[in-house]
């Protein structure tokens, strides 16, 4: 009982500035998490769809990336030809997956991205092959340290760059006629065709800002593990994330991804020993869990309301 | 590319792919089933494993007919590393070939496993090489199942042996520190027994951390180890993802690599590239050596590359893994030609391997004879001991290349490992009702 409820608040007090280097360490690798669910919320957002291939797209565009520069490409014209190939990744899944589907509930929508999952999966990985690549663009690597407390550079740049992509995602929905029409379309996608919204331009245009956002994120995970397949995995971090600030909050996306990553990383610090260790993956599932008991919605979740 | 094109295509889709080895005769081939791992989060590393097994045979093929005269049947079985697949990879080729299958060499300590039972009572032989169960080492609980040249168990004793004689002796390990980094399953608990038996021996102190599948995060382990306790020796038992990114993650909280050893799981180049300059000077344990410059690879070159019959590109033989597979398929065809001295020039039962595999003695007269000198120690194989005596060395990155920083390392077999072998294979009997065989005959 005293390793669970007494031990742990001992050594946070005795180790302040380690328990703060933990604490920051975790809200970073947090945000790395939500570069990943912001591509799940984009989707859903606009679609109500659950993409099951958000991770298949990082690993998609990451690979389409690094074998383009392995090609020779500099890396600016491999980052433009990769959001072109995304583009028109979303133009095909429009064209070929979601058309025949419209109106279909969401739960044969959601099998659909399955099916892209796999392909996607397989696709990437018959042209760019299935060796460990790796993927240098530059970011700083080397820990950076505050007094006496270890921050890692490259994390920081992963903030940042997460911050950047928010803001402008949030100027995307909120401010622009195109987000508009997004949201409207996720409201009800009878009534936006009904007022002259073109639900297939709109489609393509969700999927290929969720395929820029998994560029974002493949570039960030593919730096920090080498392009490879597990690279899909990361989805998994990203759905605790999804759970606790809701499908449809870009900024529920950020602040999750702060709160499962900063309380996992201290459960696995403090609490693990006491667990047997390796708690991080599960700890965090449970934590989203725990808030869903009181807010199934998620922390920035729209209210569900279903008139009978 | 259409190679690769049409490997993936079908390994993805149907999650199975066949490749013959050399020329399949429709009369009268050995049959050898090669359950590989080329799709699916591990694929970097099945990769080159499965491609050194594949060129060896082919090799024997091309250059010998086979071995006896008897030419080699390999078909692939994509387990994409998942005990499920494995399981049904070894159902699916269990019985091809007119003799069924010789041997299963499952690359994956969980299929190993989940197979051990069925093997046995189908009575073909698994050989886990370098992984799988340490107690399958004693032949007389574990009569189907191989370890050789050694196990996890053999590994951890090799290293703190080598860490002993990097801080000057057994006697000054008493008040240090070594931790261990493991993927937490049973193939990364595997060395916890051994280590904990020498902490207690030796009088240091040694702390786990487990790391959750894949191992894609470990910030929190490694400011533990960096910041809090740092260890002297960090040890690691790690597979895919987790090992590259441990070596990072080291890094990253000022580790010194030196200090820092992989089990040969976590000794590859697919292990240490990723990390780039991060990496050099990590260390791992290993069996055998790395490099294309051994006679053994020239005769590859020769009768598989140079004819366009090879499983990868030509600079990628002589990598970590794709030597293990190599070597790996050299310990079955020697076994298969063992046997073959006492049931003759034809297509083996899986019994009949087992014998071989049993009677094996791979001088190092007959490891230079087969082109191997340098790349492995000598062995031999008996009824009980099924590990059959082989030696370990460390090697170190370079950046560039993998080079070994110690000569070969005797494992503490006798009174030690041996015991504890016996002593858990004991166990497991009594809990499966096993009467273990004798072999005092």
């Amino acid at each position: 009982m005293s390793a669970f409820f007494i031990d742990p608040f001992v050594d946070i007090f005795s180790y302040p500035a380690f328990f703060l280097e933990v604490l920051i360490g975790g809200l970073l690798a947090g945000v790395m998490y939500s570069l990943v669910a912001l591509g799940f919320v984009l989707i859903f957002k606009a679609s109500g769809v659950f993409n099951f291939a958000q991770g298949a797209m990082v690993l998609f565009a990451a690979l389409t990336l690094v074998g383009l520069i392995d090609l020779g490409a500099p890396v600016w014209l491999a980052i433009v030809a990769t959001i072109a190939v995304m583009v028109t990744l979303a133009m095909s899944i429009e064209k070929v997956v979601l058309r025949p589907l419209v109106n279909q509930p969401a739960i044969i929508l959601f099998m659909a991205t399955i099916g892209i999952s796999y392909f996607l999966d397989g696709f990437g990985q018959t042209i760019w092959g299935s060796e460990i690549k790796t993927l240098e663009v530059g970011i700083p690597k080397s820990p950076l340290m505050v007094g006496e407390v270890l921050i890692s550079r490259f994390d920081l740049f992963a903030g940042l760059t997460a911050g950047v992509l928010v803001a402008v995602l949030a100027i995307f929905f909120q401010k622009t006629r195109v987000g508009r029409a997004l949201r409207a379309v996720a409201d009800d996608h009878q009534a936006a065709m009904s007022v002259g919204i073109p639900l297939r331009t709109i489609w393509v245009i969700v999927w290929s800002v969720a395929g820029i956002v998994a560029l974002v994120a493949g570039i960030m995970w593919g730096s920090k593990l080498g392009v490879q397949f597990s690279i899909v995995l990361v989805a998994l971090k990203a759905l605790p994330v999804l759970i606790l600030g809701g499908f449809t909050s870009i900024p529920g996306a950020i602040v999750g991804g702060l709160i499962i990553g900063s309380g996992e990383k201290v459960a696995e610090v403090f609490w693990g020993p006491a667990l047997g260790g390796a708690i991080e993956d599960w700890f965090g599932y449970m934590l989203a869990m725990l808030f869903l008991l009181f807010r199934p919605q998620g922390l920035f979740g729209e209210k569900i309301i279903e008139r009978v | 590319m259409i190679r690769k094109l049409v490997a993936a295509a079908l390994g993805t889709a149907l999650g199975v792919s066949a490749l013959a080895a050399g020329t399949a005769q429709a009369a009268d081939p050995q049959f050898i089933p090669s359950l590989v791992y080329r799709t699916g989060p591990y694929a970097p590393n099945g990769i080159p494993l499965a491609n050194g097994f594949a060129d060896y045979f082919a090799m024997l093929n091309a250059r010998d007919g086979g071995i006896g005269g008897v030419p080699l049947l390999v078909e692939e079985c994509d387990t994409a590393y998942n005990n499920d697949r494995g399981v049904e990879c070894y159902e699916r080729l269990k019985n091809k070939g007119p003799t069924g299958a010789a041997v299963f060499n499952p690359y994956s300590t969980g299929i190993t496993y989940a197979l051990i039972e069925r093997a046995t009572a189908d009575k073909i032989p698994i050989v886990s090489m370098g992984y799988g169960r340490a107690d399958a080492s004693d032949g007389r609980v574990f009569p189907y199942v191989f370890t050789l040249p050694a196990t996890y168990w053999a590994q951890a004793d090799a290293m703190v042996t080598y860490i002993a004689g990097e801080e000057g002796g057994f006697d000054e390990l008493a008040g240090k520190t070594i931790a261990l980094v493991y993927h937490d399953s049973a193939y990364g608990k595997e060395p916890i027994a051994t280590l904990e038996a020498l902490a207690e021996r030796h009088d240091f102190t040694f702390e786990t951390f487990p790391v959750a599948h894949p191992g894609l995060e470990q910030r929190s382990t490694w400011l533990t180890i960096g910041r809090r306790l740092r260890p002297d020796w960090v040890l690691m038992w790690g597979w895919g993802v987790m090992n590259s990114t441990a070596i990072k993650e080291a890094a990253a909280v000022g580790y010194p690599m030196d200090r820092f050893i992989g089990v040969w799981w976590s000794g590859a180049e697919q292990d240490v590239q990723p990390a780039g300059a991060d990496a050099v000077g990590y260390k791992s344990g290993t069996f055998h050596g790395a490099g294309a410059d051994f006679p053994v690879h020239r005769d590859i070159f020769t009768y598989v590359y140079d004819r366009g019959q090879g499983a990868t590109e030509r600079e990628l033989v002589g990598e970590v893994l794709y030597n293990r597979a190599m070597i790996n398929a050299v310990l079955v065809s020697e076994a298969i030609r063992t046997a073959q001295a006492v049931y003759g020039e034809r297509p083996l039962t899986g019994e009949e391997v087992r014998w071989g595999l049993e009677n094996l003695n791979l001088t190092q007269e007959k490891i230079d004879d087969l082109g191997l000198a340098g790349l492995l120690s000598p062995i031999g194989l008996s009824c009980a001991d099924h590990e059959g005596g082989g030696q370990l060395r460390i090697q170190q990155w370079d950046g560039e290349k993998w080079s070994f920083v110690s000569d070969w390392i005797e494992p503490n077999r006798d009174g030690f490992l041996r015991t504890m072998y016996e002593g858990s294979a004991a166990q497991y009997a009594a809990e499966k009702g096993i009467a273990p065989r004798d072999c005092a005959n």
